[in-house]
């Protein structure tokens, strides 16, 4: 049967082109592969080849013709044996275009994506012992390696130095140097090799030195890691942890001093979880590391060294999307986290002197984002402050205030009022740094501000 | 099977598996051909980078590989998809977005897999592949299961910082993976004398030690025999290897590129003089390994195959509309 050549679309853009030249006359053999004709666009002049192999049976539109429409037959190709123009059907061509119907379609959309059902937060009330951040960051590598061959540790220093921070100390004794893996200094090609690794289904625990350092490897976090179960269908996961400390420490300048947590929560695919005790950081990185997904895992150096009290169990999980009222209030609700849930309790103290309560939420987890809690506390308070070191544009505070302003606007009695960092980058000078990181005085002026109390 | 007395050629390729070859690179061109053609009537949007000109690359490769081995590739992936054995069917139908397609059409020409036959994607980020298919092969040395990974990358993403990070990390922890460069000579637009202050890749993993070999990449045999050596060195556990593989593409870079960085005369003189299937193909009419007619029916088979995969990528639905929502946490 004789086979129609269509006009081809060059670009996904293209609708119509001019038909310059034609390079074969009626009666050409042709072959695959062969050049036929030219066609032009605005952008471009293209050459047009044969996939089919025949003669040219009849040209159906001439050369130099202008505005040819995308799908129109402008040649027809005879096949062996056939000496005649026979195209009654031409299966390709009548094959309708399915963009054009797309546009009515909807589908409910949750404006952030809902991740599969949260267990509940496990209760304790068992013995508890008291313990570093630093401390139970390590036991639960510690124990999910010894729960599980395929979890390993790679990074810079993490091995023979006993971690930059040491948060890996006594984990190359422990676990050798087969899961405790020294890295050159060379996040892209580390993360990489994580994610790589993670695709064939091991568990590897990437530590960044800081997350600031974690700026040469997002590609392979947010390509690789993030996007890869969904470009694949559901067929390949990334189950790996990227965690470091994060945000600001003391006095390190403007390039270590970032909060990403506002940066990775944008990206559908990971999990981001920022916890404020030992017992959270020991909870969330255990299930963090159990977690089939990309984990992002946000620390503060300066809560390292911070005890507090841990349940003395070597099976502590924190489920990731669980926020907790860490201090119950009626007047008026802080929603927070990592370092900062210590200067919004410092300011709901402060607060509590001068007659405001305040309920202050340790979010823990960013993303996804315990949106029950926090709306189940403002329908309670009606005035929500939201205090975090990232910058203010595009925040974790912008981002619940919309969420607010979405699903609970008639329960608020004033604007909700975001604190954050100032939009500078980290000075060093001591007193210009206290003055760029959000403080518990600000937190307390902006609760006197949404509770009219100024 | 062919034996020794019926084979009349010096190489240690036999008869079969010159034929398999044969089969293999004229299934991967017309595949190509077929979507370019798809591509034409708006059926494959987006972008769309065909591997015509290359195959002797990756079917001498993956015939010196053995089950359970693993492959990682940039973009231009169709070929490397088809010679992992994936089916036609699924990789057509993910060209088309449809539900049939191996990412359930959410991935495109860009972004394919198939776990179960150990091909990693299918990666849209120029380079960012070499650093997964290192990590891939930490794996296979971390369950000490002897099988070893392949990252293919261009003579472009070869400029890429990440590139070299990973051959520290691949020589320093003798990782078992082959770092094919398939060296076409044009990154997009621009030839690689313009990208590049050394052009000779086969040696850019010296810094680090690892030995590097330089492959006529439009000869399936000279590919499948240095592919073997390489497979062997690397097996052995003795550390990553680089193979630069001298190849060329017929087509633009995607389908939207009018190619006008490069002569017309030069892409004919390699049509015409070194094309791998035509190559192949005087070879076993040659030394008689197949006849004229049998070659036209193996074209016809594969002719049918490839138009029943394109019909089948137009015939599968759409993916639901829930799938919008589906694989993005597991």
């Amino acid at each position: 049967m004789s086979i129609e050549i269509l006009m081809p679309a060059l670009s996904p853009t293209m609708t119509e082109g001019n038909l310059a030249k034609w390079h074969v006359k009626e009666g050409d053999n042709v072959q695959s592969g062969d050049v036929i004709a030219e066609i032009e666009t605005d952008k471009a002049t293209m050459e047009v080849e044969v996939v089919d192999e025949g003669v040219i049976g009849k040209i159906l539109v001439a050369e130099g013709t202008e505005g040819v429409a995308v799908n129109t037959a402008i040649a027809v190709i005879l096949e062996e044996g056939e000496t005649e123009v026979s195209t009654s059907s031409a299966p390709d061509a009548s094959v309708a275009k399915v963009a054009d119907k797309h546009q009515e379609e909807t589908i409910t959309s949750p404006n952030t994506q809902p991740v599969t059902s949260i267990d509940p937060e496990p209760e304790w009330d068992g013995p508890t012992k008291s313990v570093t951040v630093r401390e139970a960051l390590r036991d639960a590598m510690a124990e999910e390696m010894r729960s599980n061959e395929e979890v390993f540790l790679m990074g810079e220093e993490v091995g023979e130095y006993q971690g930059a921070y040491k948060v890996s100390q006594g984990l190359l004794d422990e676990f050798g140097k087969k899961r405790v893996i020294d890295t050159p200094i060379t996040e892209q090609g580390f993360a990489g090799i994580g994610v790589g690794a993670a695709f064939m289904g091991l568990k590897p625990i990437v530590e960044f030195m800081t997350f600031n350092f974690a700026m040469q490897a997002i590609d392979q976090i947010i390509n690789s890691a993030a996007k890869t179960l969904y470009m694949s269908g559901g067929q390949i996961k990334s189950p790996i942890v990227f965690r470091g400390p994060n945000g600001a420490a003391s006095r390190v300048g403007a390039q270590h001093s970032q909060c990403y947590a506002a940066w990775y929560s944008h990206v559908p695919g990971l999990k981001v979880v920022a916890p404020y005790t030992a017992a959270d950081a020991k909870g969330l990185l255990k299930s963090a590391i159990r977690d089939p997904g990309p984990v992002i895992f946000l620390e503060n150096e300066l809560l390292y060294g911070e005890s507090f009290d841990v349940p003395d169990t070597d099976d502590w999980t924190v489920p990731i999307g669980k926020a907790k009222v860490v201090r119950e209030g009626s007047d008026v609700t802080i929603v927070t986290f990592s370092l900062m849930v210590r200067k919004a309790l410092e300011a709901a103290e402060t607060l509590s002197e001068q007659g405001i309560s305040a309920e202050v939420i340790d979010l823990r987890s960013i993303r996804p984002l315990d949106k029950e809690t926090i709306i189940a506390s403002v329908k309670k308070t009606n005035r929500l402050v939201t205090a975090e070191e990232n910058w203010p544009q595009s925040g974790v505070g912008a981002e619940i205030s919309a969420m607010i302003m979405e699903e609970a606007f008639d329960y608020l009695d004033a604007p909700v009022t975001r604190v954050s960092g100032k939009d500078v980058p980290m000075p060093y000078a001591a007193n210009l740094e206290a003055l760029a990181l959000a403080q518990a005085h600000d937190i307390v002026r902006a609760v006197k501000a949404v509770t009219y109390k100024d | 099977m062919a034996t020794k007395a019926k084979r009349k050629s010096k190489s240690k390729v036999s008869n079969d598996q010159l034929l398999e070859f044969y089969k293999t690179m004229l299934d991967i061109r017309r595949f190509e051909e077929k979507a370019g053609q798809l591509y034409g009537m708006g059926q494959i949007g987006g972008f769309c980078h065909l591997y015509i000109g290359q195959e002797a690359v990756v079917v001498g490769m993956q015939a010196a590989l053995e089950e359970g081995d693993s492959v990682i590739t940039s973009y231009r992936d169709h070929g490397h998809m088809l010679a992992c054995g994936m089916e036609p069917e699924g990789v057509m139908a993910e060209l088309t977005g449809r539900i049939d397609g191996y990412s359930r059409g959410k991935g495109g020409s860009m972004h394919m897999f198939s776990e179960e036959k150990g091909f990693y994607g299918g990666h849209g980020i120029v380079g960012a592949q070499i650093p997964l298919g290192a990590g891939i092969a930490f794996a296979h040395r971390y369950r000490d299961n002897g099988n070893i990974s392949v990252a293919y990358c261009g003579d472009g993403a070869v400029n890429q910082g990440q590139v070299y990070e990973t051959f520290n990390m691949a020589a320093l922890w003798s990782l078992p993976v082959i770092f094919v460069v398939e060296n076409n000579r044009y990154g997009m637009g621009t030839s690689t004398e313009r990208a590049s202050a050394k052009s000779d890749f086969s040696q850019r993993g010296q810094a680090y030690g690892i030995p590097g070999v330089k492959v006529d990449g439009m000869s399936v045999v000279e590919v499948f025999e240095a592919s073997q050596k390489a497979v062997a060195h690397v097996r052995a556990g003795k550390g990553p290897m680089v193979m630069e593989m001298m190849t060329y593409r017929y087509r633009g870079h995607s389908m939207s590129d009018p190619a006008k960085y490069r002569t017309k005369e030069e892409v004919q003189k390699v049509k015409t003089e070194q094309d791998p299937i035509e190559q192949l193909k005087e070879r076993l009419l040659s030394e008689k390994i197949a006849t004229e007619e049998e070659l036209k029916q193996i074209d016809k088979e594969i002719k049918a195959r490839v138009a029943k995969a394109a019909s089948f990528a137009q015939e599968s639905p759409e993916p639901p509309l829930e799938e919008l929502y589906t694989d993005v946490y597991a």
